[in-house]
C-alpha cells in the first residue's frame, strides 16, 4: 500500500487584497476613517454654525435663573429655582406619571390577558375588541382624546362631578382626599411594617413546618380558625352595615348587623361553614352590585335593580357556596386570614391605642375653585390613563402570549396529578409563565416610561417637556439640554436591561 | 387461592345518555353557562354589553348628525357624532393646505400608489420583481416631482403645504422602504465577526433604542439644521423623515437578528461550501428564511411606525392628527359639544383601518409562508 506524500499543504496563492483577514481590516479602517472623517466634518459645521449664531455652549446655564413656571411638581419649585431643578422636576414628573402608569397598567393588562383566555364567550370577545381597538390606535391621539375631548368637556368647577370617597372631577383635574399624618401615626406605619414582616415570616414558618411534616404547626392551625371567624364577622357586619345604611334604611342598623355577623362568624366555625360562606357572598355581591347596577341604569326603577342583583347575587353565592364545600379542613389550609389579621390588626391597635390620627383632607368647593385635598392636574390624569389603557392592551398581549407557552402537556400532567384548578395554575401553569412573560413585561414598562414623554404634547411637565422644550428655548443649548435628556432615559433603560439580564440568567431553564 | 379483594357481583348501571355536544344549546352550554362561575361572568358581561351599547349606538349612528346635516343639528341637546363636520372638512384632513385647483396630483399619487400596492400584495399576481422595482424605486421620485411641482410646468408646492393623510402616508411610506433596508444592514452588521463594525451598529441600535421617539425628532428638527453647513436648510418633512427612518431601523435590526439568529449555523456552512460569497449567501440563502420567521415582528414594527408617525405633530409638522386637531380648535362655524370628539374619532377610525389592515395581512402572509415548520 503506498501513500502519497503530498507534504506539508502549500499556502493558497492568492493576492492579498484577497485574503479574508486582511479584507476585514482593510474594511474596518475604511469605516473607521468615514466615521472619524463625518463626525469631524459635522463638529466642524455645528461650531461654525454656532459661532455664526453667536451662542456659546457648555453646562454652564444648570447654574441660572430659569424663571418660568412649572404646573406640576412634586419638589419645591419657583421661578427663582435654577435649571438643574428644573430637570430634576423633570426627571421626578416623568418617574411619577410613569410609576402610577405601570401599577395600574399591571393591574388592568393582567385581567385582561386572561380574560382573552377565559373559556366564557362574551368575556373572550369583549377582551379581544378592547385589545384590538386600542392597540391599533396612535397613543398620542388617544391622550389628545382623553385631555382635550374628555377632560376639558367635564362640567365647570361649580358642577363638578362628584364621586364617592369625596373624589371630584371637573374641567381642571382630578381632586381627591390628602391624607395628612401627624406624628404619632409614623408609630402606626412602622407597627405595619414589622407586622408585615412578622406575618411573612410566620407564613414561611408555617409552610416549611408543613413542607416536612404534613401539617401545620397546632397553634398557627388554631390562631388561623379564631383569625378566620374574625375576618368572617369585619367582613359580615361591614356588608351588612353599608347594606343597612344604603340599601334597607333600618333603626339599630349596627346592633342588628353585629347580631348577624357574630351568627355567621360563629357558623363558619362549625361543619356549616360553607352556609357561612354563601351567605357572605351574597351579602358582598349584593352590596356590589346593587350600587355598580343601580348607578349605571339610573333610568331603571331602583326596586327592579334590587331584585336583578339580587338574583345575580344568589347565582354568585351558590358559586361561593359550592366552593366553600370543597375547601380542604382549615388544618389543611394556608393561614391567609391569621397572616392578613396579624399585618393590619396590629398597626391598627396601635393606631388605636396611641391615638394617632389620620385626618384626609377633603377638597371643599368654594366660591371659584376647590379648596384642599390633593389637586391633580387635567394633563396628568389624562397622561396617566392615557398611558394605562394603551399598555394595558401589550400587557395584555404578553400574559396571553406567556400563559399560551406553557405546553398543554403541563396542564394534563397537573391534572392527572389531581391537583384542583387553582393549584394547577398557582404551582404549575403561572410560574412557567412568568418566566416567559416577565422579559416583555419588562420591555413594556420601560416602553411606557418611554411614551410618557408624549405628556409634552398635552402640556404635563415632564422631562421631554421641562427640559428640551421650556429650558431649550429659553437657553438655546440645545445639544446640551438633548443630550442631557436623552442621557436619563438611556441610564433607565440600560439599568433595565441590567436587571432583566440578572433575572433571566437567574431564572432560565438548566438543561442538561 | 381465592383471595381477591373485590369481585364485582352486578352489573354497573348504564350511564346516561351524554347531552348533547353539537346544536345551538350545547353551544350555549359550553361557551356561556360551562361551570356556575362561568355563567355569573355571562351574566355580568350581558349587563356590561346592555349598558354600554345603547349609548354608544346612539352617539355613532342613532342621534348622529350624517353628512350633509348642519351645525345646528349637532348642537342640539342630544345630538350624537358630527359626521357633517368630517364631510365638510375632508379636504383639509386630507390635502393639508394643498392648492386646491392643483389637488389632482396628489389623487394620482394615491392612485398609482393603490395601483402599484395592491398587486404586490396579492400573492397570485404575476411579475413580482418588476412591480416591486417600480414601487419602492420609481413611484416615490415621480411622486416627489409630481408634490412638490417645479417641473414640467408644474406649479411649485412647498412641503409646508403638504399636511393630513398625505403626509402621514409619505412618512410612513418613506418610513417603511427605507428603515426595513437599512435595518438589515444593521442587523448583519450587528451579527459581523469585524468588531469595529459589531460595536458601531450595537451602539447604533441601543441607543436609538433606548430613548423616546420625540428626543430623536427633536434631535432631527433641532439638530440637523446645526449639523449641516452653513447656509443649507433642511426641509422639514425631511428632517421628521430622518428621524422617523433611524428610530425605526434600529427595532427592524433587533427584529431581523432574531431571525438571523434562528437559522442553523448548518445553512451559512452550506452556503460557503457551494462558493458563494458573503452578500450571495445572505441574499439567497440567509435572508429569505430569516425574514420568513419574523414576519410578525416586522409587521409589528412597520404598525408600531405608522402610528408613530402622529408624533411629527410635536415638532411642527402636519399630519393627520394636526390637521384634525387644528380644525377642532379653530373651525368655530363647527364649534358644539361633540365636534372634538368626532374629529378625533375619525382620526383614530383612520389609523385604526390602516393598522388593522396590516396585520391581519400579516397572519395572512404568514399562514401562506409558513411551510415545513408546521407541527
Amino acid at each position: 500500500m503506498t501513500t502519497l506524500d503530498t507534504g506539508p499543504a502549500a499556502a493558497p496563492r492568492v493576492a492579498f487584497y484577497n485574503d479574508p483577514v486582511i479584507r476585514g481590516i482593510i474594511y474596518q479602517v475604511v469605516v473607521a476613517v468615514l466615521l472619524v472623517t463625518f463626525i469631524a466634518w459635522i463638529v466642524g459645521n455645528t461650531a461654525t454654525n454656532l459661532a455664526a449664531q453667536n451662542k456659546t455652549t457648555g453646562f454652564d446655564f444648570l447654574w441660572k435663573t430659569a424663571g418660568f413656571d412649572i404646573s406640576f411638581s412634586l419638589l419645591p419649585w419657583s421661578r427663582g429655582s435654577y435649571y438643574w431643578e428644573a430637570f430634576l422636576v423633570g426627571i421626578t414628573n416623568t418617574l411619577l406619571v410613569a410609576f402610577i402608569g405601570i401599577i395600574l397598567a399591571t393591574m388592568l393588562g393582567f385581567t385582561i390577558g386572561i380574560a382573552r383566555l377565559s373559556s366564557n364567550f362574551i368575556v373572550a370577545r369583549l377582551a379581544t375588541i378592547y385589545i384590538e381597538t386600542i392597540r391599533n390606535i396612535p397613543l398620542l391621539l388617544q391622550l389628545f382624546f382623553w385631555y382635550f375631548a374628555v377632560l376639558k368637556a367635564m362640567p365647570a368647577v361649580r358642577e363638578s362631578l362628584a364621586l364617592p370617597l369625596d373624589i371630584f372631577i371637573n374641567q381642571r383635574g382630578l381632586m381627591v382626599p390628602r391624607p395628612t399624618p401627624d406624628q404619632e401615626f409614623t408609630w402606626v406605619l412602622v407597627t405595619f411594617g414589622l407586622a408585615l414582616a412578622g406575618a411573612i415570616a410566620l407564613g414561611i414558618w408555617a409552610t416549611r413546618v408543613r413542607t416536612l411534616t404534613g401539617k401545620y404547626p397546632r397553634e398557627v392551625v388554631l390562631a388561623g380558625k379564631v383569625a378566620d371567624a374574625c375576618v368572617t364577622f369585619l367582613v359580615a357586619f361591614t356588608a351588612l352595615f353599608i347594606l343597612f345604611s344604603v340599601a334597607f334604611p333600618l333603626s339599630h342598623a349596627p346592633l342588628v348587623a353585629a347580631v348577624v355577623a357574630v351568627v355567621l362568624a360563629a357558623f363558619s366555625l362549625t361543619r356549616f361553614a360553607a352556609i357561612s360562606r354563601g351567605v357572605l357572598t351574597f351579602l358582598i355581591a349584593f352590596v356590589l352590585l346593587d350600587t355598580i347596577v343601580g348607578a349605571m341604569f339610573a333610568w331603571v326603577p331602583s326596586l327592579l335593580v334590587s331584585v336583578l342583583s339580587a338574583m345575580i347575587a344568589l347565582t354568585i353565592a351558590r358559586v361561593g357556596y359550592v366552593g366553600a364545600l370543597s375547601r380542604p379542613p382549615s388544618e389543611a389550609r394556608f393561614p391567609l386570614a391569621l397572616l392578613v389579621l396579624i399585618a393590619l390588626g396590629v398597626p391598627g391597635l396601635v393606631y388605636w391605642l396611641t391615638g394617632a390620627t389620620l385626618v384626609f383632607e377633603v377638597p371643599v368647593l368654594q366660591r371659584f375653585n376647590f379648596v384642599g385635598g390633593l389637586q391633580l392636574p387635567p394633563e396628568f390624569v389624562a397622561l396617566a390613563f392615557g398611558l394605562t389603557i394603551y399598555t394595558a392592551a401589550f400587557i395584555a398581549e404578553t400574559v396571553r402570549g406567556g400563559i399560551q407557552a406553557v405546553s398543554r402537556g403541563q396542564t394534563e400532567a397537573a391534572q392527572s396529578l389531581g391537583l384542583k384548578d387553582g393549584d394547577r395554575l398557582r404551582l404549575v401553569v403561572v410560574p412557567q409563565a412568568m418566566r416567559v412573560i416577565i422579559p416583555p413585561l419588562t420591555s413594556q414598562y420601560l416602553n411606557l416610561t418611554k411614551n410618557s414623554s408624549l405628556g409634552a404634547a398635552i402640556g404635563y411637565p415632564e422631562l421631554v417637556n421641562v427640559f428640551a422644550g421650556t429650558s431649550l428655548n429659553q437657553t438655546g443649548r440645545a445639544i446640551e439640554c438633548i443630550a442631557m435628556v436623552m442621557l436619563v432615559y438611556l441610564t433607565l433603560s440600560l439599568l433595565t436591561s441590567a436587571i432583566m439580564n440578572w433575572y433571566n440568567a437567574r431564572v432560565s431553564l438548566v438543561e442538561r | 387461592m381465592t383471595d381477591f379483594g373485590f369481585v364485582r357481583a352486578d352489573m354497573v348501571p348504564s350511564k346516561p345518555a351524554p347531552i348533547n355536544t353539537s346544536g345551538v344549546g350545547a353551544w350555549f352550554r359550553k361557551n356561556l353557562f360551562a361551570t356556575p362561575l362561568d355563567g355569573v361572568l355571562t351574566i355580568l358581561g350581558l349587563v356590561f354589553l346592555v349598558w354600554i351599547v345603547p349609548p354608544l349606538y346612539n352617539f355613532f349612528i342613532g342621534h348622529a348628525v350624517g353628512p350633509g346635516g348642519t351645525v345646528e343639528e349637532c348642537r342640539l341637546e342630544n345630538a350624537g357624532a358630527c359626521w357633517a363636520y368630517i364631510s365638510s372638512e375632508m379636504e383639509f384632513f386630507i390635502y393639508g393646505f394643498y392648492d386646491i385647483p392643483e389637488q389632482w396630483r396628489p389623487n394620482i399619487v394615491f392612485a398609482l400608489g393603490a395601483l402599484l400596492l395592491i398587486p404586490l400584495l396579492i400573492p397570485k399576481v404575476p411579475f413580482k420583481r418588476t412591480n416591486a422595482v417600480l414601487f419602492l424605486l420609481v413611484f416615490p421620485v415621480v411622486s416627489y416631482f409630481l408634490l412638490a411641482g417645479g417641473v414640467f410646468g408644474l406649479k411649485p408646492i412647498p412641503t409646508e403645504k403638504w399636511g393630513g393623510l398625505l403626509v402621514t402616508l409619505i412618512i410612513s411610506v418613506v418610513g417603511i422602504s427605507c428603515s426595513f433596508p437599512l435595518g438589515i444592514i444593521l442587523a448583519l452588521g450587528r451579527q459581523s465577526k469585524m468588531p469595529v463594525i459589531k460595536t458601531l451598529c450595537i451602539a447604533f441600535i441601543e441607543l436609538i433604542r433606548a430613548v423616546p421617539l420625540i428626543t430623536i425628532l427633536f434631535m432631527a428638527s433641532i439638530m440637523l439644521p446645526l449639523f449641516m453647513p452653513q447656509g443649507t436648510t433642511v426641509d422639514k418633512l425631511l428632517r421628521a423623515l430622518v428621524g422617523v427612518t433611524l428610530f425605526t431601523s434600529a427595532y427592524m435590526a433587533e427584529v431581523v437578528r432574531g431571525g438571523l439568529q434562528a437559522i442553523p449555523r448548518g445553512q451559512y456552512e452550506a452556503g460557503a461550501s457551494l462558493g458563494l460569497g458573503y452578500w450571495q449567501r445572505m441574499y439567497f440563502i440567509i435572508l429569505p428564511q430569516a425574514l420568513k420567521h419574523v414576519i410578525p415582528g416586522i409587521v409589528n414594527n412597520f404598525i408600531s411606525l405608522f402610528k408613530d408617525t402622529s408624533l411629527v405633530y410635536i415638532v411642527g409638522m402636519k399630519d393627520l392628527l394636526e390637521a384634525v386637531k387644528t380644525k377642532n380648535d379653530t373651525a368655530l362655524e363647527w364649534q358644539s359639544a361633540n365636534t372634538a370628539t368626532t374629529g378625533y374619532l375619525f382620526a383614530a377610525m383612520v389609523f385604526w383601518v390602516f393598522c388593522f389592515g396590516m396585520s391581519r395581512y400579516s397572519m395572512y402572509m404568514e399562514r401562506r409562508l409558513n411551510t415545513g415548520y408546521k407541527r
